[in-house]
């Protein structure tokens, strides 16, 4: 227990420094994608529901968060909360549609609906079309403190971001949790105790939008400008790849996983299109060696050191 | 809980009264396939029913229609004299009608405590408090616990239900099923796949949590249906041949007919 603390500690200690050796824009996009990828491993990791269509929730949000700020002078807070409301909002229109279905009907009816608002967008006027929306003002947060600058800037991020992935564990630790668990083990068994599994799954589905809503909403302020790529499928594809290489279902792991692909896609970004095929191999390796991702992986090697030989046997029939 | 039936009452109220589920001529088509045909069913309050039948007798999609898992195609159910026959089983399982599988139905990444703690969520009301801590649902480990002891399992709570040998996972799964308290509990092969070590005490579980409540159960084991039920029912090609007493129902020509040569198996 105390080791746990210590090393929330440092990384609290190291979050807070961090800015002063790291290009704070790059910290920033760290944290929103790994909210975003948390938001995306609270549905598939925790709930079995794989959406093809998360960005849709990313992107709108984004957009959202961005025409607030640009046409009032809305406080910071408010646009973030206004950005995450209609993805929330959006999510329960298409829950009602897709929830019902399972495995790649649903995956395949989310992408649907991701596509279609990808096209809203581009039609619509106050997205700026296939130009995106641009200079888009950090308003002062609470109406009151000036965060115009990167540096300052992170901190809000920084803040936001503890809140939103302490949501995260909260939902996945709650008795809400357990029970998403249950359905992600065997649903049926979850209906015939009595409680329908698809309430459980809308809930999980509008929870994660709201997040992911949140990451896009963070985003557009801090690149101060949202594009339609925020809004189509690559990024739907990058939040399972984030999601699969950090470790699916573990607390943790798609953060470090968002974390591992901002980096790489900052490092690579000079290779051009050689970035995307650097992607395509880092995930076959993942997939093929490290099934349970980058940090399942490490806890199930701690795992077999803290209890050799006798269990050994139980871990290697369950 | 489940009241005793009066034994004097007019034949017409005693039906309703002393028999807790009653199917009226329900009927399953799969396609062409009469899976289930025409099946009419009582079972009394209190008693150990074993629904039997040779392979592909339809015994299984006939338990399945009396959970509401699947969709009558004509007929009818009730309940403790509600009809069921338009509910799901979510529904059924909230009024007291809880089945468990014949594919143990355990959740294999969830620790015994967590198993059972989740049958009793159902009825708990904070199910969807997503806001909240587990410990919001900590009165419930007691409870958890108390059923976990009742199957033999106390000690190891903190297992994963994955870790679990066949027999216990039945055992669990009992338990989870008795979390819903249920007036009914509809047990589909609760002996299927095990060894000899563990029909014995799982047959003397099953007698243990029928004490006041009703037992129906689908068993391929004849020696436990012999030793565990009060009333047999026979099916053969979707349809009822015989129903009665074990005795009764092993000397009618027609079972032995249809079990010939599985009789001693």
């Amino acid at each position: 227990m105390n080791k746990k603390l210590l090393i929330a500690a440092l990384a609290l200690v190291a979050a807070l420094i961090a800015p002063v050796y790291v290009y704070p824009v790059l910290l920033m996009t760290i944290l929103c994608f790994a909210i975003f990828a948390s938001s995306f491993n609270l549905l598939l990791g925790y709930a079995g529901l794989l959406s093809f269509g998360h960005a849709m929730f990313f992107g709108t949000s984004a957009y959202i968060t961005g025409w607030l700020l640009k046409s009032s002078p809305i406080s910071l807070e408010l646009a973030l909360l206004g950005g995450m409301l209609v993805s929330t909002v959006m999510a329960a229109l298409v829950g009602l549609l897709a929830i019902r279905r399972a495995g790649i009907q649903f995956a395949m009816i989310t992408l649907a609906f991701s596509q279609f608002v990808y096209f809203v967008l581009l039609q619509a006027h106050f997205t700026g079309g296939e130009n995106g929306m641009q200079g888009i003002p950090r308003n002062a947060l609470f109406g009151l403190i000036d965060v115009k600058d990167s540096f300052h800037f992170y901190y809000v991020v920084l803040g936001v971001s503890a809140l939103a992935l302490f949501l995260f564990y909260r939902i996945v630790n709650s008795p809400f949790g357990e029970i998403l668990r249950a359905i992600k083990d065997k649903e049926p068994r979850v209906e015939s105790l009595g409680m329908k599994p698809e309430q459980f799954k809308y809930l999980a589905f509008i929870l994660s939008a709201s997040l992911a809503g949140l990451a896009g909403a963070l985003k557009a302020t801090v690149f101060q400008f949202a594009t339609l790529t925020d809004a189509s499928w690559p990024i739907s594809g990058e939040v399972i790849l984030m999601t699969l290489l950090g470790g699916l279902g573990t607390l943790s792991g798609p953060m470090f996983g968002a974390a591992i692909v901002v980096i790489l896609n900052d490092e690579l970004a000079g290779l051009g299109e050689w970035a995307l095929i650097a992607q395509g191999v880092i995930l076959l390796v993942v997939i093929v060696f490290f099934r349970r991702g980058f940090v399942g992986e490490i806890a199930a090697l701690m795992a077999k050191w803290k209890k050799p030989a006798a269990k050994s046997e139980v871990q290697a029939t369950a | 809980m489940s009241e005793v039936a009066a034994p004097a009452r007019a034949p017409t109220a005693a039906s309703s009264a002393d028999n807790i589920l009653v199917a009226e001529n329900i009927s399953r088509r799969f396609g062409a396939f009469l899976a289930v045909n025409d099946v009419s069913l009582a079972v009394r309050r209190g008693s150990i029913h074993a629904l039997i039948g040779p392979n592909g007798a339809g015994k299984t999609t006939c338990f399945n229609l009396l959970t509401k898992a699947l969709p009558l195609s004509s007929g009818r159910i009730s309940f403790n004299g509600k009809d069921i026959s338009a509910l799901r089983s979510a529904d059924v399982a909230r009024l007291g009608l809880v089945r468990s599988f014949q594919i143990s139905a355990t959740f294999p990444n969830l620790t015994l405590l967590e198993n059972v703690r989740v049958a009793l969520q159902a009825t708990y009301g904070k199910a969807f408090h997503f806001w909240r801590s587990i410990a919001a649902v900590k009165d419930l480990n007691a409870r958890a616990g108390e059923l976990l002891d009742q199957v033999g399992l106390a000690g190891s709570r903190d297992l994963l239900a994955s870790e679990l040998s066949y027999g216990k996972k039945r055992a669990l799964e009992i338990a989870t099923t008795l979390a819903l308290e249920p007036d009914l509990l509809l047990l589909d092969e609760p002996t299927a796949g095990m060894g000899h070590e563990d029909i014995e005490p799982i047959t003397r579980l099953i007698r243990k949590v029928a004490e006041g409540r009703t037992v129906l159960l689908v068993e391929h084991n004849l020696s436990v249906v012999s030793t565990l039920c009060d009333r047999v029912t026979v099916l053969q090609h979707g349809q009822i041949i015989a129903d009665g007493s074990y005795e009764a129902v092993s000397r009618d020509p027609l079972v032995r007919t249809a079990y010939m040569g599985e009789e001693d198996a």
